[in-house]
């Protein structure tokens, strides 16, 4: 048995030997193929996993801008999906991928921090600049002067819902339920943790704080624990269809306060899933269509409403999506080369550029300082509630 | 903890544990007979909530038509995975037979993916399972109920098959010594598929429930599930039904009180409910490799 156990491992070796040859022979004959035809920029995105309906929904607004600007420097751009598979082994070798294999010039995403966090060093190391679209944990572009990105932070939508928390629901104790293993959700939840204490002056004003990990689908643990601790209201910042289950569950064990949450929420999966169970919800998001922001919001409507259908209303993240790609184009364009440092000089220089999803202008860490839009989920639709500016 | 509290969380570990036991009970028994991990047993599980997705959504099926239909069907598919990934290597090294095994849950995730797409579907909800219980103070949905007495009609039901039929013995007797039964005129093939087909047929039961628990799809939801089934198959006692059972109540219930205490500790352990099935099959496999139930075996070498 041994010996047959030692001979097939032999062969493992030797055929991932031979599999691995392959691998590294293949950018050589790539490279011979003339590539200066075209611009390529990456696309870095769940497609599938838990958080493919994000990636979905990005990739709608990348798609249309592609369509709308299919053109930049007089070159054709090409876009490269690639899956990060809502996996942050796979999100490195996707980034790995992007960069020695289709070798592009600027990458966009991802949907969830996490991803693009275990990204992040890939792109700096290769000196190509990424831009998130909607990951705001706020280490995704600290220390990395290759990612930018055109959404707001949680260090900012944290305290937009600890203030709405306690100004508008009146909340005085909450509940905290995080998703342990995804960046995303612990930073934010930290940072609203902070706020609410602050704001109350009440040490003890979260009853608790419980976990859970990505995929799980089993929460009346946790929720029952909650049960009896007399929170006014659930924050749950996670993804959309553990936080969908969540709320679900929730309603089953005769749990009635209301769920506050963050812009994953904001996905079609949320309300097909949770039902009447995610009615009253409320979450912070950066764009609702209602509002206007700018002469691109119009032009971004439009084209949505003629590709997708008069009735059907884009999420936010499909507005940022857009807006990654065009200001990806206006980088290239205003940089003049598909150099990854000169792009990156010219997207730190960033001000002031007009996106569907409101006004650009990078901070000094690579952040857009941007209005957060606080919506609520009525009768089975997303519903525009306020809008909070910049501190 | 309140007993109010405390009564609700039986009830939460009492449902997810019935949901793990009849998933164990798939890998025991293909376990007992072919001492075989059939590796694709959560895979087949995640494709029986699809087949009664499709068919309450796209064949605009009733539920119990529906899930009739998933539950078929599964068995159906269960006895083909067994005729194409298993049969043919069954005189190979156990390592090919585990090798294919792997294999097929890669190929019937991958493909699920491809098939039914990446994004999460929600699963309709049957309006009989999805009311809301309430007795003093305990609130839960009535699939949360229902799930442990389906549990039970249906462990009754196989202890009855195993037990007193014909082909229960000669399932035993396959078990017991291969070889003998063959020579006693036993068709182990048929055995065998009668096997993957009772396995199979409870992941779909398990299955509908999960999906009308949980009503969540996505192509990789076996994963876990699978993996922790295996788990309670081994804590229990790989080959024995009741250990089964048995490994899947203590995971459930573990999982469950493992956030139910944390509550109370000054650290969080909430975030460790995954771990616990993982310490559970080490602290097992080391006070008793055999398992609960198990009987030890000496291996001839």
């Amino acid at each position: 048995m041994k010996r047959k156990i030692s001979l097939f491992l032999v062969i493992l070796l030797m055929t991932s030997a031979f599999l691995f040859g392959c691998g590294t022979s293949e950018p050589e004959s790539e490279e011979t193929g003339g590539e200066e035809e075209v611009i390529k920029i990456g696309v870095f995105e769940p497609f599938t996993g838990a958080n493919a309906a994000g990636g979905a929904l990005e990739k709608e607004g990348i798609e249309l801008a592609h369509e709308l600007y299919p053109e930049v420097l007089g070159k054709q751009v090409e876009v490269v999906y690639v899956d990060n598979k809502s996996d942050k082994v796979e999100a490195a070798n996707a980034a790995r991928n992007l960069v020695d294999k289709e070798q592009v010039a600027v990458v966009l995403g991802s949907w969830g921090s996490s991803f693009s966090m275990a990204a992040g060093p890939i792109y700096q190391e290769a000196q190509v600049p990424a831009i998130g679209t909607s990951c705001t944990n706020p280490l995704v572009t600290l220390g990395n002067e290759y990612y930018f990105r055109v959404c707001f932070i949680d260090s900012f939508q944290g305290v937009v819902m600890a203030n709405y928390a306690y100004n508008e629901a009146g909340a005085e104790k909450i509940a905290i339920i995080q998703e342990i293993s995804n960046d995303y959700s612990v930073a934010l939840s930290q940072i609203f943790q902070n706020e609410f204490i602050e704001l109350t002056g009440d040490e003890n004003a979260i009853v608790s704080v419980s976990n859970y990990n990505t995929g799980d689908q089993d929460f009346t643990a946790q929720l029952t624990s909650i049960k009896e601790l007399g929170a006014d209201a659930i924050f749950a910042p996670g993804n959309f269809t553990e936080s969908a289950l969540l709320m679900k569950q929730a309603k089953e064990l005769g749990i009635d306060i209301p769920f506050l949450g963050a812009d994953t929420w904001e996905t079609p999966e949320v309300i097909d899933i949770g039902g009447d169970a995610v009615e009253g919800a409320v979450f912070s998001t950066f764009f609702d269509s209602a509002v206007p922001l700018t002469d691109e919001t119009t032009v971004f409507l439009d084209a949505y409403k003629a590709k997708y259908g008069e009735d059907k209303e884009p999420a936010a993240v499909t507005a940022l999506a857009y807006d990654a790609y065009i200001l990806a184009l206006d980088a290239i364009e205003r940089a003049g080369s598909t150099e990854g440092p000169a792009i990156r000089d010219a997207l730190a220089a960033t001000e002031n550029f007009p996106g569907a999803a409101g006004i650009v202008t990078l901070d000094e860490n690579g952040d857009a300082v941007k209005s957060a839009i606080i919506k609520t989920i009525e009768n089975g639709e997303f519903t525009y509630k306020s809008t909070v500016e910049p501190f | 903890m309140s007993l109010n509290i405390f009564m609700q969380q039986l009830v939460n570990a009492a449902s997810l544990g019935s949901l793990y036991a009849l998933l164990a009970i798939g890998y025991t028994m293909v376990y007992g007979i072919l001492r075989l991990i059939n590796f694709a047993h959560g895979d087949i599980f995640m494709l029986s909530t699809y087949i009664a997705f499709y068919a309450m959504t796209s064949f605009l099926l009733p539920w119990y038509i529906s899930f009739a239909i998933a539950i078929i069907l599964t068995i159906l598919f269960g006895i083909l995975l067994e005729r194409g990934a298993y049969r043919p290597l069954r005189n190979s090294p156990r390592i090919s037979i585990m090798i294919s095994a792997i294999a097929a849950s890669f190929l019937i995730e991958n493909l699920a993916i491809v098939i039914f797409g990446g994004r999460p579907k929600a699963f309709p909800s049957v309006p009989a399972f999805s009311k809301i219980i309430s007795i003093s103070g305990v609130s839960t949905s009535s699939i949360s109920v229902i799930i442990p007495i389906v549990t039970f009609i249906v462990l009754i039901l196989l202890g009855y098959i195993v037990n007193q039929t014909k082909m229960g013995m000669a399932m035993r007797a396959v078990s017991k010594d291969y070889e003998a039964a063959r020579l006693m005129g036993i068709n182990v093939n048929t055995v065998i598929s009668f096997t993957f087909g009772i396995g199979s047929g409870l992941a779909a039961i398990g299955g509908v429930m999960w999906g009308l628990k949980y009503p969540q799809l996505i192509p990789l939801m076996g994963l876990m599930p699978g993996l922790k089934c295996f788990i309670a198959a081994v804590v229990g006692g790989i080959g024995d039904i009741k250990g089964a059972v048995i490994g899947g109540f203590i995971l459930g219930f573990g999982e469950i009180m493992i956030v139910a205490v944390s509550a109370f500790l000054p650290y969080d352990l909430s975030g460790y409910r995954d771990a616990f099935a993982f310490v559970l099959l080490i602290a097992i496999l080391l006070l008793k490799p055999s398992g609960i139930m198990g009987k030890s075996s000496v291996e001839k070498v």
